[in-house]
Protein backbone atom coordinates (compact mmCIF):
# COMPACT_ATOMS: atom_id res chain seq x y z
CA UNK A 1 0.00 0.00 0.00
CA UNK A 2 1.56 3.31 -1.10
CA UNK A 3 0.19 6.91 0.09
CA UNK A 4 -1.02 9.29 -0.86
CA UNK A 5 -3.54 7.01 -1.19
CA UNK A 6 -5.96 9.63 -3.59
CA UNK A 7 -2.73 9.92 -5.02
CA UNK A 8 -2.52 6.31 -5.83
CA UNK A 9 -5.89 6.61 -6.98
CA UNK A 10 -6.87 4.33 -4.16
CA UNK A 11 -10.63 6.41 -4.22
CA UNK A 12 -11.96 9.25 -6.86
CA UNK A 13 -12.88 12.82 -6.50
CA UNK A 14 -16.38 11.80 -4.70
CA UNK A 15 -15.42 9.91 -1.92
CA UNK A 16 -12.65 12.35 -1.74
CA UNK A 17 -15.12 15.31 -0.65
CA UNK A 18 -16.02 12.18 2.23
CA UNK A 19 -12.49 12.91 3.77
CA UNK A 20 -12.60 16.57 3.26
CA UNK A 21 -15.56 16.70 5.69
CA UNK A 22 -13.73 13.90 7.99
CA UNK A 23 -10.84 15.96 8.09
CA UNK A 24 -12.39 19.05 8.18
CA UNK A 25 -14.44 17.81 11.62
CA UNK A 26 -11.60 16.49 13.36
CA UNK A 27 -9.79 19.72 12.60
CA UNK A 28 -12.83 21.83 13.77
CA UNK A 29 -12.45 19.56 16.97
CA UNK A 30 -8.92 20.40 18.54
CA UNK A 31 -9.43 23.84 16.89
CA UNK A 32 -12.18 24.09 19.49
CA UNK A 33 -10.57 21.64 22.09
CA UNK A 34 -7.57 24.07 22.18
CA UNK A 35 -9.62 27.29 22.93
CA UNK A 36 -8.80 28.65 19.94
CA UNK A 37 -12.11 29.46 18.92
CA UNK A 38 -11.47 32.19 21.65
CA UNK A 39 -10.69 35.61 20.08
CA UNK A 40 -9.50 36.90 23.46
CA UNK A 41 -7.52 33.24 24.10
CA UNK A 42 -5.77 34.06 20.65
CA UNK A 43 -5.12 37.94 21.64
CA UNK A 44 -3.05 36.92 24.44
CA UNK A 45 -0.44 35.61 22.47
CA UNK A 46 0.02 38.81 20.86
CA UNK A 47 0.31 40.23 24.66
CA UNK A 48 2.36 37.43 25.90
CA UNK A 49 -0.12 36.38 28.58
CA UNK A 50 -1.67 33.51 27.09
CA UNK A 51 0.48 31.55 24.09
CA UNK A 52 -1.79 29.05 23.25
CA UNK A 53 -1.51 29.96 19.70
CA UNK A 54 2.22 28.97 19.76
CA UNK A 55 1.91 26.07 21.40
CA UNK A 56 -0.88 24.08 19.53
CA UNK A 57 0.91 25.26 16.09
CA UNK A 58 4.16 24.00 16.55
CA UNK A 59 3.31 21.01 18.09
CA UNK A 60 0.90 20.20 15.10
CA UNK A 61 3.63 21.55 12.75
CA UNK A 62 6.55 19.21 14.62
CA UNK A 63 3.79 16.27 14.71
CA UNK A 64 2.88 15.78 11.09
CA UNK A 65 6.76 17.40 9.86
CA UNK A 66 8.06 13.98 11.94
CA UNK A 67 5.67 12.07 10.72
CA UNK A 68 5.81 12.97 7.34
CA UNK A 69 9.78 12.72 7.54
CA UNK A 70 9.84 9.64 8.77
CA UNK A 71 6.47 7.81 6.40
CA UNK A 72 8.55 9.19 4.02
CA UNK A 73 12.25 7.81 5.06
CA UNK A 74 10.86 4.24 5.35
CA UNK A 75 8.91 4.30 1.86
CA UNK A 76 5.22 4.65 3.04
CA UNK A 77 4.74 7.85 1.87
CA UNK A 78 5.77 9.39 -1.59
CA UNK A 79 6.82 12.83 -0.52
CA UNK A 80 7.08 14.13 -3.79
CA UNK A 81 3.28 13.63 -4.40
CA UNK A 82 2.45 15.49 -1.23
CA UNK A 83 1.44 18.94 -2.70
CA UNK A 84 4.54 21.58 -1.10
CA UNK A 85 2.84 25.04 -1.49
CA UNK A 86 4.72 27.03 -4.18
CA UNK A 87 7.14 29.80 -2.71
CA UNK A 88 6.67 33.58 -3.77
CA UNK A 89 9.01 35.57 -1.94
CA UNK A 90 7.44 39.06 -2.13
CA UNK A 91 3.91 38.40 -2.21
CA UNK A 92 4.13 36.22 0.64
CA UNK A 93 5.88 37.99 2.42
CA UNK A 94 4.04 41.15 2.00
CA UNK A 95 1.09 39.29 2.54
CA UNK A 96 1.87 37.89 5.68
CA UNK A 97 2.71 41.50 6.99
CA UNK A 98 -0.92 42.45 5.85
CA UNK A 99 -2.24 39.20 7.64
CA UNK A 100 -0.11 39.70 10.97
CA UNK A 101 -1.41 43.54 11.58
CA UNK A 102 -5.33 41.92 10.22
CA UNK A 103 -4.73 38.89 12.96
CA UNK A 104 -3.78 40.87 16.07
CA UNK A 105 -7.08 43.36 15.19
CA UNK A 106 -9.55 40.62 14.49
CA UNK A 107 -7.97 38.55 17.02
CA UNK A 108 -8.91 35.50 14.98
CA UNK A 109 -7.69 33.78 11.79
CA UNK A 110 -9.75 32.66 8.96
CA UNK A 111 -10.37 28.99 10.43
CA UNK A 112 -10.59 29.84 13.54
CA UNK A 113 -12.89 32.14 12.77
CA UNK A 114 -15.09 29.61 11.63
CA UNK A 115 -14.67 27.94 14.49
CA UNK A 116 -15.58 30.78 17.25
CA UNK A 117 -18.58 31.49 14.28
CA UNK A 118 -19.98 28.32 14.57
CA UNK A 119 -20.07 27.81 18.84
CA UNK A 120 -22.16 31.26 19.13
CA UNK A 121 -19.36 34.12 18.77
CA UNK A 122 -20.65 37.01 17.11
CA UNK A 123 -17.30 38.24 16.73
CA UNK A 124 -16.29 35.57 15.45
CA UNK A 125 -19.04 36.16 12.71
CA UNK A 126 -17.66 39.38 12.36
CA UNK A 127 -14.43 38.03 11.28
CA UNK A 128 -16.16 35.36 8.76
CA UNK A 129 -17.79 38.58 6.78
CA UNK A 130 -14.56 40.31 7.02
CA UNK A 131 -12.18 37.89 5.84
CA UNK A 132 -14.59 37.32 2.73
CA UNK A 133 -14.97 40.50 2.09
CA UNK A 134 -11.62 41.13 2.35
CA UNK A 135 -10.62 38.17 -0.12
CA UNK A 136 -13.48 39.57 -3.06
CA UNK A 137 -12.50 42.77 -2.56
CA UNK A 138 -8.82 42.20 -3.63
CA UNK A 139 -9.92 38.96 -6.64
CA UNK A 140 -12.60 42.07 -7.68
CA UNK A 141 -9.68 44.51 -8.29
CA UNK A 142 -6.82 41.46 -9.18
CA UNK A 143 -5.76 43.21 -12.39
CA UNK A 144 -3.42 45.72 -10.88
CA UNK A 145 -2.15 43.49 -8.54
CA UNK A 146 -1.37 40.71 -11.03
CA UNK A 147 2.00 41.54 -11.70
CA UNK A 148 3.18 41.72 -8.10
CA UNK A 149 0.83 38.87 -7.16
CA UNK A 150 3.18 36.46 -9.61
CA UNK A 151 6.57 38.29 -9.07
CA UNK A 152 9.60 36.21 -7.00
CA UNK A 153 8.51 32.90 -8.26
CA UNK A 154 10.45 30.29 -6.51
CA UNK A 155 8.25 27.08 -7.50
CA UNK A 156 8.06 24.07 -4.77
CA UNK A 157 11.07 25.51 -2.51
CA UNK A 158 12.00 23.86 0.88
CA UNK A 159 14.22 24.94 3.70
CA UNK A 160 16.69 21.73 3.03
CA UNK A 161 17.31 23.54 -0.91
CA UNK A 162 17.31 26.98 0.47
CA UNK A 163 19.87 25.64 3.50
CA UNK A 164 21.79 23.19 1.00
CA UNK A 165 21.50 20.91 3.56
CA UNK A 166 19.81 17.35 4.50
CA UNK A 167 16.04 17.40 5.40
CA UNK A 168 16.96 15.49 8.57
CA UNK A 169 19.07 18.05 9.97
CA UNK A 170 16.29 20.97 9.34
CA UNK A 171 13.36 18.61 10.88
CA UNK A 172 16.34 18.04 14.11
CA UNK A 173 16.87 21.82 13.96
CA UNK A 174 13.16 22.87 13.96
CA UNK A 175 12.27 19.84 16.84
CA UNK A 176 15.37 22.09 18.96
CA UNK A 177 13.76 25.01 18.22
CA UNK A 178 10.15 24.28 18.96
CA UNK A 179 11.86 22.76 22.24
CA UNK A 180 13.47 25.85 23.09
CA UNK A 181 10.32 27.50 22.34
CA UNK A 182 7.87 25.68 24.70
CA UNK A 183 10.36 26.41 27.37
CA UNK A 184 10.28 29.88 26.53
CA UNK A 185 6.91 30.29 26.40
CA UNK A 186 5.79 28.66 29.77
CA UNK A 187 8.60 30.75 31.94
CA UNK A 188 6.68 33.59 29.77
CA UNK A 189 3.42 32.67 30.88
CA UNK A 190 4.34 31.76 34.83
CA UNK A 191 5.96 35.78 34.74
CA UNK A 192 2.89 37.47 33.18
CA UNK A 193 0.76 34.96 35.78
CA UNK A 194 2.96 37.02 38.56
CA UNK A 195 2.15 40.38 37.34
CA UNK A 196 -1.28 41.99 37.68
CA UNK A 197 -3.05 42.41 34.68
CA UNK A 198 -4.38 46.07 33.70
CA UNK B 1 -30.14 38.05 26.52
CA UNK B 2 -26.75 35.93 27.54
CA UNK B 3 -23.91 37.44 29.51
CA UNK B 4 -20.62 35.20 29.66
CA UNK B 5 -17.95 36.22 32.16
CA UNK B 6 -14.67 35.19 30.64
CA UNK B 7 -12.18 34.00 33.26
CA UNK B 8 -8.02 34.29 33.46
CA UNK B 9 -7.77 31.17 31.94
CA UNK B 10 -10.30 31.76 29.19
CA UNK B 11 -13.38 29.94 30.65
CA UNK B 12 -16.46 31.14 30.52
CA UNK B 13 -19.33 31.04 33.09
CA UNK B 14 -22.55 31.65 31.69
CA UNK B 15 -26.21 32.77 32.23
CA UNK B 16 -28.18 32.23 29.37
CA UNK B 17 -31.79 34.33 29.84
CA UNK B 18 -30.70 33.96 33.52
CA UNK B 19 -31.89 30.43 33.44
CA UNK B 20 -29.11 28.34 33.62
CA UNK B 21 -26.25 28.90 35.09
CA UNK B 22 -22.91 26.32 33.78
CA UNK B 23 -19.69 26.67 34.15
CA UNK B 24 -17.89 25.40 30.80
CA UNK B 25 -15.37 22.80 30.66
CA UNK B 26 -11.70 24.13 30.79
CA UNK B 27 -9.91 23.78 27.33
CA UNK B 28 -7.33 20.66 26.64
CA UNK B 29 -3.76 20.62 27.30
CA UNK B 30 -2.30 22.97 24.18
CA UNK B 31 0.57 20.27 24.02
CA UNK B 32 -2.41 17.34 23.57
CA UNK B 33 -4.74 19.29 21.54
CA UNK B 34 -1.79 20.39 19.13
CA UNK B 35 -0.85 16.82 18.71
CA UNK B 36 -4.01 15.99 17.67
CA UNK B 37 -4.07 18.49 14.99
CA UNK B 38 -0.78 17.53 13.65
CA UNK B 39 -2.27 13.80 13.24
CA UNK B 40 -4.89 15.50 11.81
CA UNK B 41 -2.62 17.27 9.56
CA UNK B 42 -0.51 14.34 8.84
CA UNK B 43 -3.19 12.10 7.89
CA UNK B 44 -4.58 14.75 5.11
CA UNK B 45 -0.74 13.81 3.86
CA UNK B 46 -0.90 10.73 3.73
CA UNK B 47 -4.60 9.96 2.79
CA UNK B 48 -4.90 13.11 0.28
CA UNK B 49 -1.09 13.99 -0.67
CA UNK B 50 -2.35 17.40 0.85
CA UNK B 51 -2.65 19.69 3.87
CA UNK B 52 -5.09 21.85 5.60
CA UNK B 53 -6.68 25.16 5.06
CA UNK B 54 -8.93 27.70 5.28
CA UNK B 55 -8.69 30.87 3.14
CA UNK B 56 -8.99 29.29 -0.09
CA UNK B 57 -12.26 28.75 0.59
CA UNK B 58 -13.14 31.83 0.96
CA UNK B 59 -11.75 32.29 -2.52
CA UNK B 60 -13.78 30.15 -3.95
CA UNK B 61 -16.78 31.33 -2.59
CA UNK B 62 -15.98 34.40 -3.58
CA UNK B 63 -15.37 33.28 -7.15
CA UNK B 64 -19.14 31.28 -7.23
CA UNK B 65 -20.05 34.59 -6.12
CA UNK B 66 -18.69 36.58 -8.52
CA UNK B 67 -19.64 34.44 -11.21
CA UNK B 68 -23.19 34.12 -10.18
CA UNK B 69 -23.03 38.54 -10.80
CA UNK B 70 -20.81 38.87 -13.40
CA UNK B 71 -19.68 35.60 -15.31
CA UNK B 72 -17.78 37.21 -17.63
CA UNK B 73 -15.98 39.35 -15.69
CA UNK B 74 -15.17 36.20 -13.30
CA UNK B 75 -13.89 34.32 -16.03
CA UNK B 76 -11.60 36.40 -17.25
CA UNK B 77 -10.51 37.43 -13.68
CA UNK B 78 -6.96 35.66 -13.60
CA UNK B 79 -7.71 35.35 -9.86
CA UNK B 80 -11.14 33.76 -10.02
CA UNK B 81 -10.58 31.51 -12.78
CA UNK B 82 -9.03 29.31 -10.87
CA UNK B 83 -11.61 28.46 -8.11
CA UNK B 84 -13.87 27.93 -11.39
CA UNK B 85 -13.87 24.89 -13.85
CA UNK B 86 -12.54 25.48 -17.35
CA UNK B 87 -16.15 26.72 -18.32
CA UNK B 88 -16.02 28.82 -15.28
CA UNK B 89 -18.69 27.65 -13.55
CA UNK B 90 -18.48 27.13 -9.95
CA UNK B 91 -17.14 23.94 -8.65
CA UNK B 92 -17.00 21.83 -5.60
CA UNK B 93 -13.90 22.70 -4.02
CA UNK B 94 -12.39 20.37 -1.88
CA UNK B 95 -11.19 23.25 1.20
CA UNK B 96 -14.98 24.25 1.07
CA UNK B 97 -15.90 20.70 2.37
CA UNK B 98 -13.54 20.85 4.66
CA UNK B 99 -13.74 24.21 6.04
CA UNK B 100 -17.79 23.31 6.30
CA UNK B 101 -16.32 19.99 8.56
CA UNK B 102 -14.17 22.36 10.43
CA UNK B 103 -17.64 24.33 11.69
CA UNK B 104 -19.39 21.29 12.60
CA UNK B 105 -15.99 20.03 14.36
CA UNK B 106 -16.08 23.16 16.27
CA UNK B 107 -19.89 22.83 17.33
CA UNK B 108 -19.87 19.62 18.20
CA UNK B 109 -16.82 19.82 20.34
CA UNK B 110 -17.91 23.41 22.21
CA UNK B 111 -21.47 21.54 22.60
CA UNK B 112 -20.40 18.67 24.12
CA UNK B 113 -18.39 20.78 26.11
CA UNK B 114 -20.99 23.00 27.37
CA UNK B 115 -18.91 26.20 25.35
CA UNK B 116 -21.58 27.04 23.31
CA UNK B 117 -22.61 30.56 23.97
CA UNK B 118 -24.18 33.42 22.27
CA UNK B 119 -21.63 35.86 23.19
CA UNK B 120 -19.35 38.58 21.74
CA UNK B 121 -16.15 38.57 23.27
CA UNK B 122 -14.17 41.79 23.87
CA UNK B 123 -11.58 43.13 25.50
CA UNK B 124 -12.65 45.06 29.23
CA UNK B 125 -12.42 48.63 27.86
CA UNK B 126 -14.55 48.88 24.23
CA UNK B 127 -18.09 47.97 23.61
CA UNK B 128 -19.38 45.53 21.43
CA UNK B 129 -20.21 47.78 18.58
CA UNK B 130 -16.36 48.47 18.65
CA UNK B 131 -15.16 44.88 19.11
CA UNK B 132 -17.66 43.73 16.12
CA UNK B 133 -16.08 46.72 14.05
CA UNK B 134 -12.89 45.91 14.57
CA UNK B 135 -13.34 42.24 13.69
CA UNK B 136 -14.85 42.98 10.60
CA UNK B 137 -11.79 45.51 9.85
CA UNK B 138 -8.96 42.37 11.20
CA UNK B 139 -10.85 39.92 9.10
CA UNK B 140 -11.08 42.45 5.74
CA UNK B 141 -7.73 43.24 6.52
CA UNK B 142 -6.45 39.43 6.98
CA UNK B 143 -8.43 38.86 3.78
CA UNK B 144 -6.13 40.78 1.28
CA UNK B 145 -3.03 39.37 3.27
CA UNK B 146 -4.14 35.72 2.70
CA UNK B 147 -4.62 36.20 -1.12
CA UNK B 148 -1.08 37.65 -1.33
CA UNK B 149 0.06 34.75 0.89
CA UNK B 150 -1.78 32.42 -1.15
CA UNK B 151 -3.17 30.97 2.11
CA UNK B 152 -3.12 32.01 5.67
CA UNK B 153 -2.21 30.14 9.40
CA UNK B 154 -4.01 26.68 7.82
CA UNK B 155 -2.52 26.53 3.92
CA UNK B 156 0.79 28.15 4.75
CA UNK B 157 1.83 27.90 8.45
CA UNK B 158 0.46 25.00 9.38
CA UNK B 159 0.63 23.17 5.94
CA UNK B 160 3.72 24.49 4.44
CA UNK B 161 5.43 24.79 7.85
CA UNK B 162 5.55 21.27 7.97
CA UNK B 163 6.26 20.43 4.62
CA UNK B 164 9.71 22.86 5.07
CA UNK B 165 8.30 25.45 2.62
CA UNK B 166 10.49 28.42 2.23
CA UNK B 167 7.56 30.56 1.66
CA UNK B 168 5.38 29.28 4.27
CA UNK B 169 8.18 29.91 6.89
CA UNK B 170 8.46 33.65 5.61
CA UNK B 171 4.47 34.06 5.93
CA UNK B 172 4.49 32.67 9.59
CA UNK B 173 7.45 34.80 10.26
CA UNK B 174 6.22 38.15 8.58
CA UNK B 175 2.65 37.05 10.08
CA UNK B 176 3.64 37.37 13.81
CA UNK B 177 6.15 40.02 13.21
CA UNK B 178 3.33 42.35 12.32
CA UNK B 179 1.09 40.97 14.45
CA UNK B 180 3.34 41.92 17.32
CA UNK B 181 4.16 45.00 16.19
CA UNK B 182 0.48 45.80 15.88
CA UNK B 183 -0.96 44.63 19.12
CA UNK B 184 0.49 48.28 20.84
CA UNK B 185 -1.49 50.22 19.20
CA UNK B 186 -4.39 47.47 19.48
CA UNK B 187 -3.94 47.06 23.88
CA UNK B 188 -7.13 49.21 23.89
CA UNK B 189 -9.17 46.60 22.17
CA UNK B 190 -7.74 43.72 23.84
CA UNK B 191 -6.75 44.46 27.71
Amino acid sequence: MSAPFFEFGAFGESASFGVALIIGIAFGWFLERSGMGSARKLAGQFYLRDLTVFKVMFTAIVTAMLGAFWLGWMGVLDLSRVYVPETFILPQLAGGLIFGAGFAMGGLCPGTSCVSAATGRIDGFAVVIGMFAGVLATGLFFDPLQAFYESTPKGAFTLPQLLGTGEGIVVLGIVLIAIAGFRGAEALERRSARMPSR
Amino acid sequence: MSATVVARDGSATESLRGVALRTAQAYSNPYLAGFGLGLVLLGAFVVMGRGLGASGAFASVAAAVSTGVAPEAARSNDYFARYLSASGAPRIDWLLIELVGVTIGGFVSAFLAGRLSRSIERGPRITDGSRLRFAFAGGAIMGVGAVFARGCTSGQALTGGALLSVGSWLFMGAAFAAAYAAAPFLRKAWT
